[in-house]
C-alpha cells in the first residue's frame, strides 16, 4: 500500500495523448499536479488542461457521476474520472481512453458504436394510450430500478471481454436495457415478446455473454448487467417453453 | 447549409420536450447540443417534480400549488402563468409515467409524493433521489423512439438575424473544429442555467448561460437576472447538490452548538421553508460563528434509519461517502449554500415566444416568469416539461411549412463566429495574451464574493466594476493559441466566456439597481421588500456600453402580496 498523499505533494499524471489528425503514434506525457485533499482524477486532468497544457482533450460535465461523460481507463480500470479519488491511487496516476473504442483525440473516444448498440436495444417504452394512469406494483418497480439508473457511460462495454472481440454482440448496457423494458408492465401489449426475440439472437444477444461479470465490476452505478442478462436468458427459455413468439 | 423547420439549441429536458412536441405535430425538427442529450445538466436534478396528483393527500389542489409557487416567488411571479403552469403539471407528469419514467411508487402502485420546501402538501413526485436522471432519460428515450434528429457536440455561437427575425444558427462542431451553418424557420433556445459564472455552484461545467447571451445579442431582453437561487445544502468542499428531499424525508439542519437553528428563522416550516430563507439562515449561522470551521453546518439524516436512506436517498448516501468521506447513516453531512438556479432568463410569454420573431426559449434559460424571486424545489423539472412542450407547440404553429430564405443572415452569422475565433487566435499570436481560465476564475470569485447570498450597494458596485474590467480584459487580451482542431476545449471555453461575462454583468447590475430585498435577492442595506417601488420585473437590453434597464409590471391577479412567513 502506498502512503496517502498530503497537501502540496506532486502527483504524476501520466496521460495518454493522441491527435489522429497530426500524430503518427500515441504517447504518454507526464504532468506534475499539486495534490489537495479530496482531489479526483477529473480535478487533476482539469488542472492539466487549464494550467499546464490547454491542448489536452477530455469529456466531462456534471462532476458527480450522474452525466456519464468522463469514463476513462485509470491504472488499467474503467472508471469515471470524477468519482476516482487520487488518494486511492498513490503518487502516479495513469490515464488512458476507454479501451476498445476508436480514439477521436487524447482521452475522447468515439462512443457512437456504443450508442448504436444501445439504440438497437429499443431503450424506450411504447406507451399504451389506453392506460392513462398506470399503476405499478412496488415490487415490479424494484426489478427495473437499478438498470434504469444507467448513465450510458460505456464503461461496461469497454470492460467486457466478449464485446471487445465480437463486434456484433450488443454488450452489457444495451442488454440490461432490454431487460429493464421487458419487465415494465406499462409497455404496450405485444412488444415484450419482440424484445425477447431480439435478445435471443445468436450473434448479438444474451447467449454471447459468458457471465464474466466484468461489467458489474466497473459499473459506477452498481448495476449488474450480467445478472440482468442471466434473467433475460431465463425469460427467453420460459417463452420458448410456452411456445410463444 | 443544413435546413430545418425548427431548430432546438440545447438537448436537455426542456429542449427535448420541445422537440418531441414539434415532432408529433409533424414538424421537421433537429436538436443541436454542446453535449449528448443524456449528459445534460437536467440529469443532476435530484429531489422531484411537482404536480397535484393527490396520491398522498387528496385535499391538495392546483390552486394551492399555484399559491405556494407565488408566495415562494415572493410575489414576483406572473400569476396567470403560474396557474397555467400548475394546471398543466398533472398531465405532463402522468405522460412521463406512461413513457416509462421509473417513479417511486406507493404501496397501491400510484406515483409516490414527498413533502418539499415551501409546499403545503406532499406533492413532489420522485424517483428516489435521482429524479432528473429518470425524467431526462425517459424523455430522451421517447425522442429516440420518435426519430428526433440530433447534432451532438456542437456549440451554437451566434443566432442569424435579418429583418424577418431569427433565421438560423452558426455553431462550432467541437469534434471537428469546423463551423457549421443551420437555417431554420424557428429557433428554440433551451441551453439551461448560468451556474458557472459563480465559483460555488451545483451546476455542471456546461451551465454557462451562453444561450441567454445569444438571445440577448439578438435583441430579446433578459428578465429578472438579479434573482439567483442559492441552494441551502451543497456538499462542503465540492458544492455537489444535496437534495432538498433529504429534508423532505425528515433531515435536520444543525449548527455547531447542536441546535436545530431553523426554529429561529421559520418556526412553522423549519427545514422545509423555501430555499432562499434556509440558505440565508445557514449563512447567518456561519457568519455569526455557529458553523463548523467557519464554513458549513450539518445536515443530519442518520435518524431516518438505514432502510429509508437506502431506499429514498441512496444517491445522497453515495455522494456524501464518495466526495466528503461521510457515511450519512451514521454521521451528519457537512453542507453550505451554493449557486443553484437562475430564476431570470430570456423573457418569454407562456408559450415560449420572445420579442424576436422566430426566437423561442424554454427551461432554465427562459423567464416566463413562474419562479419570480425564488423558485420552489420540484418546480424546475416541471418548468422544463410544461414550457418545453408549450414552446414546441407554439413554434410548430408559427412556422409556415417549409421555410426558405435567410441564407444571407446565416452566412453573416457564420462570418461573425469565424471572426471571433480568428481574433482569439490572433491575440495569442501576438504574445502577452491572457489564458481564458484566469479570467473565468476571477469572474467566478467576483460573483460569489460580491453578488452572493447577502448583498449590499458597496459590494455590488465592486462586483459590477470587476466584471466590467474583466470584460475589457477579455475583449482586448484573451487569446487561444492555434491548436488541435478536434475537442479544443480552451477554444470552446474562451468562446463561451464572452457569453458568461455578458450575463454576469446583467446579474450584477440588475442586483445593484434593485434597492430592496425580495426572495433570493437580499440587500443588507435595503432589508425590506418594497412593493411600491419594486413589485416589477427587471428587463435588460443589450448596448455596446452594457445592459440598459427597463421595468415591466408583474401580473397580479388572485393573490395580493402579503408578508412571507413560514
Amino acid at each position: 500500500m502506498v502512503a496517502m498523499p498530503v497537501e502540496g505533494d506532486k502527483i504524476e499524471f501520466m496521460v495518454f495523448r493522441f491527435d489522429p489528425s497530426r500524430d503518427r503514434e500515441a504517447r504518454f506525457v507526464i504532468y506534475e499536479v499539486p495534490y489537495s485533499p479530496g482531489m479526483t482524477v477529473l480535478d487533476g486532468l482539469l488542472h492539466v488542461q487549464k494550467v499546464l497544457d490547454p491542448t489536452l482533450s477530455l469529456r466531462y460535465s456534471c462532476r458527480f457521476k450522474i452525466c456519464g461523460s468522463c469514463a476513462v481507463y485509470v491504472d488499467g480500470v474503467q472508471t469515471l474520472a470524477c468519482e476516482t479519488q487520487v488518494s486511492s491511487l498513490g503518487r502516479r496516476v495513469r490515464v488512458e481512453p476507454l479501451p476498445h473504442f476508436g480514439i477521436l483525440k487524447d482521452l475522447v473516444v468515439d462512443i457512437d458504436p456504443f450508442l448504436e448498440q444501445m439504440e438497437s436495444a429499443m431503450p424506450y417504452l411504447h406507451p399504451d394510450p389506453g392506460n392513462e394512469e398506470p399503476r405499478v406494483d412496488p415490487e415490479e418497480h424494484e426489478r427495473y430500478r437499478s438498470p434504469s439508473s444507467c448513465i450510458w457511460c460505456a464503461a461496461c462495454t469497454s470492460a467486457c471481454p466478449i464485446a471487445a472481440t465480437e463486434p456484433f454482440f450488443m454488450g452489457p448496457a444495451p442488454l440490461a436495457q432490454v431487460y429493464r423494458f421487458a419487465v415494465d408492465s406499462r409497455e404496450l401489449e405485444g412488444v415484450r415478446p419482440l424484445r425477447l426475440v431480439r435478445a435471443d439472437s445468436s450473434a448479438s444477444g444474451v447467449w454471447r455473454c459468458h457471465q464474466v461479470f466484468a461489467c458489474a465490476e466497473v459499473c459506477p452505478k452498481e448495476i449488474n448487467p450480467g445478472r440482468h442478462i442471466a434473467e433475460l436468458k431465463r425469460m427467453i427459455l420460459r417463452q420458448r417453453l410456452r411456445g410463444g413468439a | 447549409m443544413e435546413r430545418h423547420e425548427i431548430l432546438v439549441v440545447g438537448g436537455g429536458l426542456a429542449g427535448l420536450r420541445a422537440a418531441i412536441e414539434a415532432k408529433v405535430r409533424g414538424r421537421d425538427v433537429a436538436v443541436l447540443g454542446i453535449v449528448y442529450p443524456f449528459r445534460s445538466h437536467s440529469v443532476a436534478a435530484q429531489g422531484g417534480i411537482n404536480a397535484v396528483l393527490g396520491n398522498v393527500d387528496p385535499t391538495d389542489s392546483v390552486e394551492r400549488h399555484a399559491f405556494d409557487t407565488v408566495k415562494g416567488a415572493d410575489f414576483l411571479a406572473d400569476q396567470e402563468a403560474v396557474e397555467l403552469f400548475c394546471r398543466d403539471a398533472p398531465a405532463r407528469v402522468l405522460e412521463l409515467d406512461r413513457w416509462g419514467c421509473p417513479f417511486s411508487r406507493l404501496p397501491d402502485g400510484r406515483i409516490a409524493q414527498r413533502p418539499f420546501g415551501g409546499a403545503a402538501f406532499p406533492r413532489t413526485c420522485y424517483a428516489a433521489d435521482q429524479t432528473g436522471h429518470a425524467v431526462m432519460h425517459t424523455v430522451y428515450q421517447q425522442a429516440l423512439r420518435l426519430g428526433v434528429e440530433f447534432h451532438n457536440e456542437l456549440a451554437a455561437l451566434r443566432l442569424a438575424m435579418d429583418g424577418g427575425g431569427v433565421r438560423g444558427v452558426a455553431a462550432l462542431n467541437v469534434r471537428t473544429g469546423e463551423l457549421e451553418a443551420f437555417a431554420a424557420g424557428a429557433v428554440i433556445v433551451a441551453t439551461g442555467g448560468l451556474g458557472r459564472i459563480y465559483s460555488r455552484t451545483t451546476n455542471s461545467h456546461h451551465s454557462m448561460g451562453y444561450g441567454m447571451a445569444m438571445a440577448y445579442w439578438a435583441g430579446a431582453p433578459l428578465m429578472d437576472m438579479e434573482f439567483v437561487q442559492f441552494h441551502p445544502t451543497t456538499l462542503y468542499g465540492t458544492n455537489i447538490l444535496v437534495t432538498e428531499g433529504a429534508r423532505g424525508e425528515g433531515g435536520f439542519l444543525l449548527n455547531s452548538e447542536g441546535e436545530r437553528f431553523m426554529e429561529r428563522y421559520a418556526p412553522d416550516r423549519m427545514e422545509l421553508a423555501p430555499r432562499d430563507i434556509v440558505a440565508r439562515s445557514i449563512q447567518t449561522e456561519i457568519l455569526e460563528g455557529r458553523g463548523f470551521e467557519g464554513e458549513y453546518v450539518h445536515l443530519d439524516i442518520s435518524h431516518l434509519g438505514e432502510e429509508t436512506i437506502m431506499e429514498r436517498l441512496p444517491q445522497i448516501w453515495d455522494l456524501a461517502l464518495s466526495f466528503a468521506g461521510v457515511d450519512a447513516r451514521e454521521e451528519p453531512i457537512p453542507v453550505q449554500p451554493g449557486q443553484h438556479y437562475a430564476m431570470g432568463g430570456v423573457e418569454t410569454d407562456a408559450d415560449g415566444r420572445t420579442r424576436v420573431k422566430g426566437l423561442y426559449a424554454a427551461g432554465e434559460c427562459a423567464c416566463v416568469s413562474v419562479h419570480g424571486a425564488n423558485r420552489l424545489g420540484g418546480n424546475s423539472l416541471l418548468d422544463c416539461v410544461v414550457f418545453g412542450a408549450r414552446a414546441g407547440a407554439a413554434a410548430s404553429e408559427d412556422v409556415p411549412g417549409k421555410a426558405s430564405g435567410g441564407e444571407d443572415a446565416v452566412k453573416a452569422a457564420m462570418k461573425e463566429a469565424e471572426e471571433r475565433i480568428d481574433s482569439l487566435h490572433e491575440k495569442a499570436g501576438k504574445g502577452g495574451y491572457l489564458n481564458p481560465y484566469g479570467i473565468i476564475g476571477e469572474m467566478q470569485g467576483a460573483m460569489w464574493d460580491c453578488v452572493g447570498v447577502y448583498r449590499d450597494g458597496e459590494l455590488l458596485s465592486r462586483g459590477v466594476s470587476r466584471i466590467r474590467a474583466l470584460r475589457e480584459e477579455y475583449r482586448s487580451r484573451a487569446g487561444v493559441p492555434d491548436g488541435p482542431e478536434a475537442f479544443n476545449l480552451s477554444l470552446v471555453d474562451s468562446l463561451m466566456l464572452e457569453g458568461m461575462l455578458e450575463v454576469a454583468l446583467t446579474v450584477a447590475e440588475g442586483a445593484l439597481r434593485r434597492t430592496e430585498s425580495r426572495g433570493s435577492h437580499y440587500r443588507t442595506d435595503h432589508p425590506g421588500r418594497d412593493d411600491e417601488g419594486w413589485l416589477r420585473h427587471t428587463l435588460a437590453f443589450p448596448s455596446p456600453e452594457g445592459p440598459l434597464f427597463e421595468d415591466k409590471p408583474v401580473g397580479v391577479t388572485r393573490w395580493q402580496p402579503e408578508e412571507r412567513v413560514y
